[in-house]
């Protein structure tokens, strides 16, 4: 992990990007503003953070903006990690898409499914993804289940019934 | 738009894939019209799939032009599962997201929720963890030996591999209780000690495995279909498997030698002396002998870490933690009131994130938990290597025989419990 000067000195680097800088557990964590996630992660990778090793959805409820979209990002030169975070409201869930090569050059294609899992889960859309669509959940799903406010139990359970007696009882 | 009754979207979808495009679309060649790809749907059913994978292929005559993978039918929603229990119930139900490496799942979570409950784990806890991990780790090897040479026609390697599968298993009966799924690790160490007779039924163990792995070397190294089958195959070179994100034995085979063990060691592995086995151009072939060779690395570093294995408490004595030890609650109001505390309410953990990555089988699984300081996580997400590896198939296998796609799927060792979660 970069120490916590020098997490200071990225930050600086960064300008108006980041919003906030947090040290915590060893992890250095930036906030950045999500119209800019490309560009940082694209200037982190030019100081060695080359391998997006992660992508994880959160949901801050009751904290605003509440939806979260965390990267995890890997040096395997120097064995650092860094961790860059994107919120963004429920009412305007959207974020530039890390996976297709874009005007910041190369993209990361590893993020392809894992930024699907995201929309799928939290609902957060990725402008310019190449294959928009949930992944885990079935495609006619209404929803996304990870949400904190999105309650445990009371759905139907799928296919354990004819499917067309399914939608006339649902309308 | 107005759906007729009985037909979803998604069932409109599925009717609308395109069965027979022309292979002008695709490959840029053919008289447009008359020469077509077939697409098939191969799975969720299907015995060469390792679970219940779907792929859906399009064919030029039996090469592969196109592979899209269809997942999410073992979603159980093992993340939402858990944000509802408190953290060490949590254990139980992570333990069964990659099914074949149990412990890996349990260590990723236990080492995210001690990095922020800041909970300092015994060294001989630390040493435990390493035998049952690097166990496990030649279990889950032993099963994806046996089921891939199954798929390229083999069967006697698969009970092979399951007999010697089956000694790891009475290991961990021993220990723990359980065969799978053992709920060993404990937030803060491992719920018991080993017993009486463990050590030296783990060093038979020891003694049997590496010449048990030198018999499955001699019957497939000199197996003329299994080389034709692997060598050459599939092949992903190490550049493009990191933009991808592929790490573990996939990576490995490629020639890049990134392991997180030695890279960022965890639970003292820096301890121990092993190699890292890396292939060269990262076809099939290297990526089985890899595997191969993990398993002998496996064996070295548990006769360390059973020879090493320090003296002292298997958890931690932080008892807002764990367990006070059974004897003390007829003697201790504290024990029992800790005891209650815990079974009841669990522990609360400080507000915070962390991210905890452990090389597993199949290569980087991280954990992640967010605590909002109260007893249950607020969010867990694993970073599954599967999940993350599958995405390597279709570049591996476009080109190539479908075949060679069977065999690539088995050398990928997908496990669909740690994709679908």
């Amino acid at each position: 992990m970069p120490d916590a000067t020098g997490l200071e000195l990225i930050g600086k680097e960064l300008g108006a990007a980041v919003l906030d800088k947090s040290f915590f557990r060893e992890r250095a964590t930036l906030d950045v503003d999500p119209a800019a996630i490309r560009a940082v992660l694209e200037h982190l990778r030019g100081k060695g953070f080359e391998f997006l090793a992660s992508v994880h959805g959160v949901d801050y409820y009751p904290h605003e903006p509440r939806l979260g979209v965390i990267y995890e990002l890997l040096d395997m030169r120097s064995v650092d990690r860094i961790t860059v975070r994107a919120r963004v409201p429920t009412d305007a869930a959207e974020l530039d898409s890390v996976t297709p090569d874009g005007e910041h050059g190369a993209g990361w294609p590893t993020a392809n499914h894992q930024e699907r899992e995201v929309y799928d889960m939290f609902g957060v859309v990725f402008r310019g993804h190449p294959d928009p669509r949930r992944i885990l959940m079935p495609e006619d799903y209404e929803g996304h289940p990870q949400r904190r406010d999105f309650p445990v139990g009371g759905e139907p359970v799928l296919f354990t019934r004819d499917e067309a007696q399914w939608l006339e009882r649902r309308e | 738009m107005s759906t007729p009754p009985g037909v979803s979207d998604y069932r409109r979808g599925e009717q609308g894939i395109e069965l027979s495009p022309p292979l002008a679309q695709l490959t840029g060649r053919g008289d447009d019209g008359r020469e077509e790809l077939l697409t098939i749907n191969f799975g969720p059913h299907h015995p060469a799939t390792h679970g219940v994978l779907r792929l859906l292929v399009r064919l030029e005559g039996e090469i592969v032009r196109e592979l899209k993978p269809i997942i999410g039918y073992v979603h159980t929603g093992i993340e939402k599962t858990a944000e509802d229990k408190s953290y060490w119930k949590v254990i139980p139900v992570v333990e069964r997201m990659d099914y074949l490496s149990y412990y890996f799942n349990a260590m990723a979570y236990c080492g995210a929720v001690e990095t922020l409950a800041q909970v300092e784990v015994p060294p001989r806890a630390q040493y435990l963890r390493v035998i049952h991990l690097e166990l496990n780790r030649i279990a889950s090897h032993l099963i994806w030996l046996g089921t891939s040479i199954l798929d390229l026609g083999a069967t006697s390697i698969f009970l092979y591999c399951l007999r010697e599968r089956e000694l790891v298993l009475d290991l961990f009966e021993m220990s723990s209780g359980q065969r799978m799924h053992t709920r060993y690790f404990q937030v803060g160490g491992v719920i018991e000690d080993i017993p009486t007779g463990f050590a030296k039924k783990l060093r038979e163990f020891i003694d049997v495995m590496p010449k048990r792995a030198d018999e499955y070397g001699a019957i497939l190294n000199a197996n003329e279909i299994v080389l034709q089958r692997l060598r050459g195959t599939c092949p992903l070179d190490a550049e493009r498997a990191l933009a991808l994100g592929v790490t573990g034995p996939l990576l490995r085979a490629a020639g890049n030698p990134w392991d997180l063990r030695k890279a960022a060691p965890y639970s003292s592995y820096d301890h121990f002396d092993f190699k890292i086995p890396v292939g060269t151009v990262g076809d099939n072939y290297d990526r089985y002998a890899c595997r191969l060779a993990e398993i002998y690395e496996s064996v070295k570093i548990i006769e360390q870490a059973l020879e090493g294995l320090p003296e002292g408490p298997h958890i931690t004595s932080d008892r807002k933690v764990a367990l006070p030890p059974r004897h003390e609650l007829a003697t201790s109001m504290e024990a029992l009131i800790h005891h209650f505390k815990l079974v009841t309410e669990g522990f609360r953990v400080p507000e915070g994130e962390a991210y905890y990555p452990i090389e597993s089988p199949r290569g980087e699984l991280g954990c992640f938990v967010r605590s909002d300081g109260s007893a249950k996580p607020a969010r867990v997400h694993m970073r599954d290597p599967s999940f993350v590896n599958l995405q390597a198939l279709s570049p591996m296998v476009e080109g190539s025989y479908i075949a060679d796609m069977i065999a690539t799927v088995a050398m990928l060792d997908p496990i669909l419990g740690g994709i679908d979660r």
